[in-house]
């Protein structure tokens, strides 16, 4: 199904709005909530609760004085941190916010762009943001930010494997109880619509799955454990040391974006997208049904991104000879058994 | 956009792309003009209609290759050579690879039926079902002598760079 232009406009602008909306009040969470943990009272002098505390970041971030270090390349040192937060803002568009929405005998989906290889997408914009902080770090023309460049680069390619492989397993399982007796697909909608087709999420069908997805989203959002890119103890501040002002900024963004776009593709691939159990299924919905599942999407992903704060203000950072040896050596062996067992009881017909 | 458009617009961001990774002296440059010209290829298979190609170009190539590639270029720290001007040993190499090349390229120039498009193996739509149906149906084989390559290729690679042993001589 074909969108006129103007309803893929407003789609695409309500996504944008969305996740930019998401972001600051992500940070301001992230304060409180890792305030709340450490017995700390966390920023509360801005607004109520200190609700306008992102506000007041981002005025002092366009205001401050822009440092740029001799004997840098202009361009590319600017185009990093752009490279860094358009990727992760890419990756929204595939995921869907909910299932079909017909009004006045037109439908369509909550989806931006519905491509059919949808999963490949996400995978393809995540690989390409690595060179928003590789790039970064070698354009600054610094020790510090080249090592965290180069721990950026070598971090992601170790944990796209297992991204790739846990994912395969979700896909074997979506080729049975899709609703039209499909072939499989690899379209977000289509993994959620079979989902709510047969009302069981994939997180129970295959949770080791859910274990190394989840895993490797920390490590390609570079989020505590694995932070090591900018690991603040070692590296002063890793790819961004030498950045400033709303440069620095644009990797803040982009940081918290990709968090939001990688909590809902797990929320998308794992938990059932918008499917509420025992309320809705995958048929075409009108506008309040629409809303109840966006909603339902919605408290999923805030779920879930509470549980990415959480984690980061838990767990202290893996040193780099033990991020590369659970990369390796535990979690690609892991996924592979997992795809094995997965296809298996596909094929014996357990799924 | 119609395909025609798209085909010109694209391949030429990819003769670009790659004209400049061998005009550029900086290895980064080099590596990032090269990331641009698979960006290029993969808008051509955007406008062939064929999506999962592009974005298997994007992930494989674009994604995880040419970080690699920029990966060891950092790693290594290269130095960016001077221009040494170009010798006689140089000019007559140059000649040399350039009369070879046009060479391999006459037989396309010169005969009309090598132009015609050439008949796709199989004709049915590129999606992930027909390309998985086919490699692991019709061209299993090929596809498992493909993968033995790549292996043997792999343990190339590792028995080269592995430290040897201390009982054995180096």
């Amino acid at each position: 199904m074909t969108d006129p232009l103007w309803i893929s406009l407003v789609k695409a602008v309500a996504v944008f709005a969305f996740t930019l909306t998401l972001v600051p009040l992500l940070v301001l969470a992230e304060r409180r909530i890792s305030a709340w943990m450490q017995y700390r009272v966390g920023p509360n002098r801005v607004g109520p609760f200190g609700s306008l505390q992102p506000l007041a970041d981002l005025v002092k971030m366009l205001f401050k004085e822009e440092l740029r270090p001799a004997g840098v390349p202009a361009f590319l040192f600017g185009a990093a941190p752009a490279i860094a937060a358009i990727c992760s803002l890419f990756m929204m568009a595939v995921v869907p916010l909910g299932g079909t929405l017909e009004v006045g005998g037109h439908s369509t989906r909550m989806v931006v762009a519905d491509v059919d290889v949808g999963v490949l997408a996400v995978l393809a914009t995540s690989s390409l943001g690595v060179y928003g902080i590789t790039l970064g770090g070698w354009a600054s023309n610094s020790k510090y930010s080249l090592l965290g460049g180069l721990r950026s680069s070598a971090q992601m390619i170790s944990y796209e494997l297992t991204m790739g492989l846990s994912l395969l397993s979700v896909l074997v399982l979506v080729r049975r109880g899709d609703a039209a007796g499909l072939f499989g697909s690899l379209s977000l909608s289509d993994i959620v619509a079979s989902q709510a087709t047969s009302g069981i999420w994939n997180v129970v069908k295959c949770p080791v799955g859910f274990l190394l997805f989840t895993t490797a989203a920390f490590a390609e959002t570079n989020r505590l454990p694995f932070d090591l890119p900018e690991a603040e103890t070692e590296l002063v501040g890793g790819y961004h040391t030498e950045y400033s002002a709303m440069k620095f900024g644009l990797f803040f963004l982009g940081e918290y974006a990709a968090m939001v776009a990688s909590s809902a593709v797990v929320v998308c691939l794992f938990l059932g997208g918008w499917h509420l159990p025992f309320v809705t299924g995958a048929e075409a919905v009108g506008v309040p049904g629409a809303l109840l599942q966006v909603g339902v999407f919605v408290a999923k992903l805030l779920a879930f991104l509470f549980f990415f704060i959480h984690v980061r203000w838990t767990l202290p950072r893996f040193r780099y000879d033990q991020l590369m040896d659970l990369g390796w050596k535990v979690m690609l062996p892991l996924a592979l058994v997992n795809l094995l067992v997965t296809g298996g009881l596909v094929a014996a017909g357990v799924f | 956009m119609d395909e025609r458009t798209g085909f010109l617009l694209f391949s030429a961001i990819a003769l670009v792309g790659a004209l400049n990774v061998v005009l550029r002296r900086n290895a980064v440059h080099a590596a990032l003009w090269l990331v641009g010209s698979f960006l290029g290829v993969a808008g051509i298979f955007l406008t062939l209609g064929s999506g999962l190609l592009a974005a298997i170009q994007v992930m494989v190539y674009a994604g995880a290759i040419m970080v690699l590639f920029l990966f060891v270029i950092l790693l290594l720290n290269l130095e960016t050579p001077r221009f040494e001007g170009i010798s006689l040993a140089r000019g007559a190499s140059l000649f040399a690879a350039a009369a070879t090349g046009l060479l391999l390229l006459w037989p396309f120039v010169n005969d009309r039926s090598l132009q015609a498009p050439a008949v796709p193996a199989v004709d049915l739509p590129v999606t992930a079902a027909n390309v998985g149906m086919t490699l692991f149906q019709r061209f299993a084989v090929p596809f498992e002598i493909v993968s033995l390559v790549l292996l043997v290729a792999m343990v190339g690679a590792i028995h080269v760079a592995r430290r040897p042993r201390r009982d054995e001589p180096a």
